[in-house]
């Protein structure tokens, strides 16, 4: 048993949910009880789909269990063959169902239905959603995929976009362009987009992009077994990634690697002056493997950054991750608990972060700037504008996204020449943030109750689409490390009101930097000279 | 009594697929309302998720709920899943000092391998006493439709309660606060008293029960809590439930007769609020009246916001769904409910999909799983769950909750100008 408070990842059957959702003309029959038709909000609601999921769930009750669940699993499916058509169904047990043992595959198998019945083992109490995605996918291409001839134009299948992915919409068309550059053509996007009668002939394409590792991997591989068709590696988010993936397609194809980057700005968007405020700022990199590690090549190669930390929450990428961590000199966070999350961003203090939603969340409560890399997201990261991660728009739109929760140069500038007239007052915030922007809390001072200050729920003025909810009246004391630490420093007054004079957004570095290097020398009282010294000690 | 209403309307009782949460639903209201109070979960990944994408919003540090989610060990033996439960409430416990009330929750997957919560809840008492409080209630999907996890909540709570020979009225329902304090403060005024309230907002808040508590229900679907309170000797109220200023005039005329309040004095209490819960709710009514609406099976709740609808909005119902027809507590209202609309209990949602499709009802109240999807075959819909998130009952509500009726028909007529082309997600 573990006690989990919110988890990146839904059980395994979501993960089918998310492929089946995403395909045309195929049917989930998945045993399970009533309240599990909860996930269908998961794409009406967050990602505004205008169609049900194409799922049936049995809604088997306590007093079925006793008489005759496999009956109505049974009745289930039949009812679903006919009244949706579907070319193809595919079925499984949810949790639950998986304590019962009915069978699913099994009881859809001697129905004798005149479509290919798909049945999916997905272990609920050992693997989660992402297992769920490339396991279903791969169920599928197994049982569909024909032997077929190759197209006569060179084509490849785009495999690994879902429901419910991060931009992945975006992605397939941006990647479908890349390919066009260099005379390539689609076969088939799948599972987004695919009828089960396009899974059949995605044998005829040469070669297989694979979007996206997570969802995808294991019918990759079986592609290139079973149908000779080699598959990309290099996953194209990033402008250096893109340039790899083009080398890469052209070393499958033979086709020279043609670039026609015209619409990328990104590399002169980084190099003008403005940008010059980002150098070397500390991220901390949050999220599923394959866009943790795209953006952390972005953020140190294109951005200018620091990657302060990073890490994933799918184990199933803990070890291309850890030797990514390795290679940027800090240790790799894997983990599925949120709470070993946000102490370790506590504990780095970046001044920013990369991650899912929830990283935005912790983000909100430590006042740490975030932008948004990697699934799960909410509704407001399904755009109605064109904002692709792959290809060179999608680095334009990393750019932008990135940079709009960060102070921009000219205004950090602007802010400290005005720190001290009177219309200017450090809680106003950015002005381009909305309201949303909280200035970093205050880390202690020399009370030693303050711990209400980092206990304070963000104000509800953000609610998405679901029900707003006020912050609870009694959020419970959350202790940072450094609040715990029982070694109070004083600060003498003169220093307390120098610290003042320094802008808001680097004030609460520079305490910490100053409490740091005073505590490091054993000094207990923090004089104006202390501070400077320890600026001194910091410069770089 | 001459008119009936929907009394002895024949029911449609549909068994099939069914588009609703599980009672597990509850402790997003729940644990709000119950501020020293912990839901503690023991299920899967799945039961761990249901309660995340319900709340949808999670802007607090740690939340007051969670999931002990079963892994494949605890599923082999069971002697070892009470010691886990053990460690992880003590572990629990630990970190979190301010709670005095911990409620382990069951959940389909623990139904099913019959792990003996009770068992459990009654242990960790003995031992976390008398700091904490721990009970337990199943939530589970198998057994519970989303409201009914509130009703199986209060009902544990009942045989725990303290005797008590006092004549007191018992609110019974987790109301918003501020809902709350405004019924609290009509009744103080007609000199009603003393009222306690269950669920209470603190634990040291609980209140007593006896052969003279008079039980006033704010809820519909508290049919086992109200069960348990009668096998505590309580006496009950019937009327209406509190919805729009009929419903809460009506409730309360069956308190003041109850504790002999003059019609003076009720008078002149209510007159002021009914007087601007009718003004607020025509104000919303003119986008309602004359239109037609359509009740998925969602909360129970569907029959009195249908007879508010009719009655004080000019609405026609088409179908009245609703996931269990209570016809005990239900009975004033049914009476009210002028005949018509199809009554309907349970649910076969494609079979129900295809008469609101028939009906093409002005207005059709459903779940998010199937809201977008209606809305993008052209039919405006409002989300059933915002009913129970929002503060609605009441007076001083009536207008609000017209106005979440209305504000979709209101938005399409905005919107009358754009394409009806819908584009799709994908
Ligand atoms: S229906 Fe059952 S398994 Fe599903 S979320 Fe509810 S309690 Fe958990
Ligand atoms: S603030 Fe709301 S909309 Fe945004 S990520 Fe959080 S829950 Fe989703």
């Amino acid at each position: 048993m573990k006690l989990t408070l919110w988890t990146y990842e839904g059980p395994p059957h979501v993960g089918a949910m998310r492929v089946a959702t995403a395909m045309r003309n195929l049917h989930y029959v998945l045993h399970a009880p009533q309240g599990d038709t909860y996930a269908d909000l998961l794409f009406t609601m967050i990602e505004r789909r205008n169609h049900r999921p194409p799922v049936t769930y049995t809604t088997f009750q306590a007093r079925d269990l006793g008489a005759d669940t496999a009956t109505l699993f049974k009745t289930a499916c039949q009812d679903a063959a006919t009244r949706f058509q579907p070319e193809a169904m595919i079925v499984g047990a949810s949790c639950t169902a998986e304590l019962i043992q009915d069978d699913p595959g099994g009881l859809a198998d001697g129905m004798g239905l005149s479509i290919p019945v798909i049945p999916l083992d997905l272990p609920s109490y050992q693997r989660k959603e992402g297992f769920g995605t490339d396991e279903t996918f791969f169920q599928i291409v197994r049982h569909l995929a024909k032997p077929t001839p190759r197209t006569e134009q060179i084509t490849a299948n785009l495999i690994g976009p879902t429901a419910l992915g991060f931009r992945h919409r975006d992605d397939c068309t941006e990647v479908t362009r890349l390919l066009a550059d260099m005379g390539i053509g689609v076969n088939v996007v799948a599972p987004l987009g695919a009828s089960p009668s396009d899974i059949a002939r995605m044998g005829a394409a040469h070669f297989n992009v694979l979007m996206y590792p997570e969802h995808a991997e294991t019918a990759a591989r079986w592609l290139e077994r079973e149908h000779s068709q080699p598959y990309t590696r290099t996953v194209p988010i990033g402008v250096g990634a893109t340039r790899d993936f083009l080398a890469e397609v052209a070393r499958i194809t033979g086709l020279p690697a043609r670039e026609d980057s015209a619409r990328l700005r990104l590399p002169w968007w980084t190099r003008s002056v403005d940008s010059t405020y980002l150098t070397g700022k500390r991220v901390f990199i949050f999220g599923d493997g394959t866009h943790v590690a795209a953006a952390a090549r972005i953020a140190r190669e294109e951005m200018g950054f620091e990657v302060a930390g990073l890490g994933c929450y799918n184990r199933e990428m803990a070890r291309p991750i850890r030797a990514l961590a390795r290679d940027y000199g800090v240790e790799a966070l894997i983990t599925d608990d949120y709470l070993e999350v946000e102490a370790a961003i506590a504990a780095l203090h970046p001044e920013m972060i990369l991650g899912t939603q929830m990283e935005r969340h912790i983000g909100k409560r430590l006042g740490i700037p975030c932008a948004v890399i990697s699934a799960p997201v909410h509704v407001q990261d399904f755009p109605a504008r064109y904002s692709p991660q792959m290809g060179w728009e999608g680095a334009n739109v990393i750019f932008d996204t990135w940079i709009h929760p960060l102070v921009m140069g000219l205004e950090e500038h602007l802010l400290h020449m005005f720190r001290d007239d009177f219309e200017f007052h450090d809680a106003a915030g950015a002005s381009h943030h909305g309201g949303q922007h909280v200035p970093a809390p205050a880390t202690s001072s020399v009370p030693s109750d303050d711990k209400g200050a980092t206990a304070t729920p963000v104000a509800a003025g953000d609610a998405g689409s679901m029900p707003a909810e006020a912050a609870p009246p009694a959020a419970v004391a959350h202790t940072t490390p450094e609040l715990a630490d029982p070694t109070a420093i004083l600060w003498l007054s003169d220093a307390e009101r120098e610290l003042k004079k320094i802008p808001f957004f680097v004030r609460g570095k520079a305490r910490r930097n100053t409490e740091t290097y005073a505590a490091q020398r054993g000094v207990t009282s923090i004089s104006v000279e202390t501070l400077y010294e320890a600026k001194a000690h910091y410069a770089r | 009594m001459t008119a009936r209403g929907c009394t002895n309307t024949p029911v449609l009782k549909e068994r099939g697929q069914r588009e609703v949460f599980c009672g597990l639903t509850g402790i997003i209201w729940l644990h709000r309302k119950m501020q020293d109070a912990f839901f503690l979960v023991v299920g899967s990944r799945t039961c761990a998720h249901l309660l995340q994408s319900a709340a949808g919003v999670m802007i607090f540090a740690e939340p007051r709920f969670g999931t002990a989610i079963l892994e494949e060990k605890d599923l082999a033996g069971l002697a070892d899943a009470q010691t886990e439960i053990d460690r992880e409430v003590a572990r629990l416990l630990a970190r979190r000092p301010d709670i005095r009330q911990l409620f382990l929750v069951g959940s389909c997957p623990s139904e099913v391998i019959k792990l003996d919560l009770a068992r459990a809840a009654e242990r960790l008492s003995a031992e976390h006493a008398p700091h904490v409080r721990v009970l337990n209630y199943s939530g589970s999907g198998i057994e519970t439709t989303f409201t009914q996890g509130e009703d199986a909540c209060l009902a544990a709570m009942v045989p725990g309660l303290p005797q008590t020979e006092a004549k007191e009225l018992l609110m019974v329902g987790a109301l918003p606060d501020v809902v709350e304090d405004q019924a609290l403060a009509l009744l103080a005024a007609m000199g009603v008293g003393p009222v306690r309230c269950l669920p209470a907002r603190r634990s040291a808040d609980l209140p007593a029960v006896g052969p003279n508590t008079v039980v006033a229900l704010t809820q519909p679907f508290l049919g086992d809590t109200h069960a348990a309170l009668m096998r505590r000797g309580a006496q009950s109220l019937s009327a209406p439930f509190p919805f729009g200023e009929e419903g809460t005039t009506a409730w309360l005329q069956a308190i003041a007769t109850e504790f002999s309040v003059s019609p003076e004095v009720f008078e002149a209490v209510t007159a002021a609020p009914r007087a601007r819960a009718r003004k607020a709710v025509a104000a919303q009514a003119q986008d309602l009246d004359g239109k037609s609406v359509f009740f998925f099976p969602d909360s129970q709740l569907e029959i009195p916001l249908a007879r508010f609808l009719t009655r004080e909005c000019g609405m026609t119902a088409i179908e009245v769904g609703t996931p269990y027809l209570h016809r005990e507590l239900l009975a004033s209202e049914l009476e009210l409910l002028e005949e018509g609309p199809v009554l309907s209990e349970g649910q076969d949602v494609d079979l129900q999909l295809d008469r609101v499709r028939t009906a093409r009802p002005d207005l059709t109240v459903c779940g998010l799983g199937l809201a977008n999807p209606l809305e993008a075959e052209g039919l405006a819909t409002k989300w059933a769950i915002e009913l129970v998130f929002t503060p609605v009952h009441f007076y001083e509500q009536a207008g609000d909750l017209a106005g979440l009726f209305a504000r979709p028909l209101r938005r399409r007529n905005l919107l009358s100008g754009l394409a009806p082309r819908v584009e799709a997600a994908e």
